[in-house]
């Protein structure tokens, strides 16, 4: 499932910089994966650490007179970073797709649905009819769950809730059978039974047309659902990667360990209040030395002031990278604090 | 849709009423002088000023004058009492065809232009484009109307004959005299426009280029041009709508009164310059109410125009 089979899209040393009024921002930093067809990769970290500029220059989205990209992106081979626009633009919708995170401003109001997704089918195949569109517009929402569709393609944004916007987005992702479906936090403006809904169908999807995903999220709860692989991301870098277990049974980096122990869990007792990352994400202009999780790591030491590299620290597992210098036996005494995963509960 | 408009003409009426009262109030109430004696004029014969007092019954209630006088303008009777008993209405009448000329061909211009020049300046924005698109804007907006209306006069029917000089030809009399004629007046009226609303289309066209639903558009594959027109375009015009409708309201209402009355086009605007400089009241406030009307016509209209542009307005007024 991982490295070793074919690679349908090879990320290597990505670095995005965005040249900004108070200086350059380095918002993606040597990030390199790969993704295979059929697998679901999610790219976990909080707000500004890169992940979903990572995910909008993969197709190119990121471009700008005043953005810096580096590295490689390769589909099937073909270098994407290298293409000319319109040639992207025969990538974007046919052979990756892309979905957003706020499914309430993602569709243009004053648009009908179908109109949309029409528009979609027709940016790549001409020859396509408003009427064979529109046919093919219904059969798509049809498929993605939406009741009536013979209807509702004629409806307005507006008229759709908030999880069946979001549908609608998948299925104008959906038109031109795309092999790569990139998902960019989708569920997060939802509410929880919408959201499970979402993640099902993008789960039925990945398995029913071996559609290869990579879901950006903040949300673990989310990742434990559908993921088969998983990059944690903080300031711009991958921190740790690993298959879902590895990520969700044996974390290896403190920041990580902090991701997890925000989720609540049924199978323990109820803390007061849910642990918590102390401190906020450093600003990207003025980054610590060294590891930049080092000033709300309570974990941090003396090697700490040197950034070490995305490497495999554990024999038994040699697709688990991480970037912390404890040593394994170490993380494993620390992150067991109280019995629980995850960083000290906040003095309450 | 049809309730909508009904609505809104059902408005349209209450507030013409509300101009009414305020524009009688002006001009009969608040000045401290005898409004007879200045409607009559300065050397009038007091049986002319008696007259005046009966016609527009200043010798009754004051409701009782205000009905009389909006009787006289709407029934086409209201006389100027300084030039002659010269009827009012049947002068604005004769004025609109050259009013409408000038005010429909400028509007064309503006609007062509002024869209544009906003999309060519939003679209590349930062570049050399948009930076000589904004200093010709601006010059625009900066140059007076009776300025750049004097230059054109010297320069292209004086120095260069190359546009007649003034006045108003029939369309039904000489179709190619008449554009020869309005070509000067019409492009001396859409400067200003021009360079006002390419200036608000460009800031609109920023602002949408970051909506989401744009980079959705992009995401999709579409190409630059009709991500622009299709989503970015269609979602800015709504401040340009609003502007327009209230800019061609007034000079349709005889609003362009610099325009007029320098190239000599006899329409509404010029008749209001007469008359103002002729402290010629009745006709100052027909014009007034007239002017009002087109206004209030064309906010009614934009509102129409709304419910089509964004469906999410249409579907509010008919839940309402």
């Amino acid at each position: 499932m991982s490295n070793g089979g074919q690679k349908l899209l090879s990320v290597t040393d990505l670095r995005v910089g965005f040249t900004t009024e108070d200086g350059r921002v380095q918002a993606v930093d040597g990030v390199s994966f790969d993704l295979a067809p059929g697998e679901v990769l999610a790219i976990v970290g909080e707000s500004g650490s890169g992940k979903s500029v990572t995910a909008q220059t993969l197709i190119g989205l990121t471009r700008s007179p005043n953005t810096t990209i580096e590295g490689s992106v390769r589909l099937d081979g073909e270098e994407l970073t290298e293409l000319s626009e319109p040639e992207l633009q025969r990538i974007r919708g046919s052979e990756i797709a892309m979905i957003f995170q706020d499914p309430m401003t993602s569709l243009n109001p004053v648009y009908t649905v179908g109109k949309q997704i029409v528009e979609a089918i027709r940016a790549h195949e001409r020859s396509v009819g408003k009427a064979e569109g529109r046919a093919k517009a219904v059969e798509l929402l049809d498929s993605v769950g939406i009741p009536d569709a013979e209807r509702r393609v004629d409806d307005y944004p507006h008229e759709f809730s908030g999880g069946m916007r979001q549908r609608a987005m998948i299925a104008m992702g959906l038109t031109l059978e795309p092999t790569i479906l990139i998902a960019d936090e989708p569920t997060t403006a939802l509410d929880v039974t919408i959201q499970a809904q979402i993640l099902k169908l993008i789960q039925d999807l990945n398995r029913s047309r071996g559609l290869a995903t990579i879901l950006i999220t903040h949300d673990l709860g989310v990742v434990a659902e559908v993921a088969d692989r998983v990059l944690v991301m903080y300031a711009g870098r991958v921190v740790e990667e690993g298959t879902l277990e590895e990520i969700f049974y044996d974390p290896q980096h403190p920041y990580t360990w902090g991701l997890l122990g925000s989720l609540t869990r049924l199978d323990q007792p109820r803390p007061e209040r849910l642990p918590q990352i102390s401190g906020s994400p450093p600003s990207l202009l003025h980054l610590p030395k060294g590891c930049p999780f080092r000033p709300r790591c309570p974990h941090e030491f003396s090697k700490c002031s040197e950034y070490p590299g995305l490497e495999a620290r554990l024999s038994d597992s040699p697709s688990h990278r991480d970037r912390c210098w404890l040593e394994p036996e170490a993380k494993r005494a620390k992150r067991q604090v109280e019995g629980r995963i995850g960083l000290e509960a906040p003095a309450s | 849709m049809l309730r909508f408009i009904l609505r809104r003409l059902v408005g349209m009426v209450f507030v013409l009423f509300a101009i009414s009262v305020l524009v009688f109030l002006i001009f009969n109430v608040v000045p401290a002088t005898n409004p007879a004696q200045r409607i009559a004029g300065k050397n009038a014969t007091p049986q002319l000023v008696k007259s005046v007092e009966e016609d527009l019954g200043f010798d009754k209630s004051l409701p009782e004058q205000y009905l009389t006088q909006m009787k006289l303008i709407f029934t086409g009777e209201l006389e100027s009492y300084t030039t002659a008993h010269e009827n009012v209405d049947e002068r604005i009448l004769e004025g609109i065809p050259a009013t409408f000329s000038l005010c429909i061909g400028a509007a064309i211009i503006w609007l062509s232009f002024g869209i544009l020049f906003g999309y060519l300046s939003a679209i590349r924005a930062g570049k050399l484009t948009d930076r000589a698109l904004t200093v010709l804007s601006l010059v625009g907006i900066s140059m007076p109307v009776f300025w750049l209306a004097s230059i054109f006069l010297y320069y292209l029917t004086f120095k260069v004959e190359l546009f007649p000089a003034s006045g108003y030809v029939k369309l039904t009399e000489d179709p190619m005299e008449w554009a020869n004629h309005l070509i000067l007046p019409w492009v001396t009226l859409a400067v200003l426009f021009i360079g006002f609303y390419s200036r608000v289309l460009r800031s609109s066209m920023l602002d949408v280029m970051n909506e989401d639903y744009v980079r959705t558009a992009k995401a999709k594959g579409l190409n630059n041009r009709r991500v622009m027109t299709r989503h970015v375009l269609r979602n800015s015009l709504i401040p340009i709508i609003t502007l327009f409708g209230l800019d061609f309201g007034a000079v349709l209402g005889g609003g362009a009164i610099v325009t007029e009355s320098i190239f000599n086009i006899e329409g509404v605007g010029l008749y209001a310059a007469e008359a103002i400089a002729k402290q010629d009241f009745p006709p100052i406030m027909a014009i007034t109410i007239f002017g009002a009307f087109f206004i209030v016509l064309f906010n009614a209209i934009v509102d129409i125009a709304y419910a089509y542009l964004d469906p999410r307005i249409r579907l509010g007024t008919s839940a309402a």
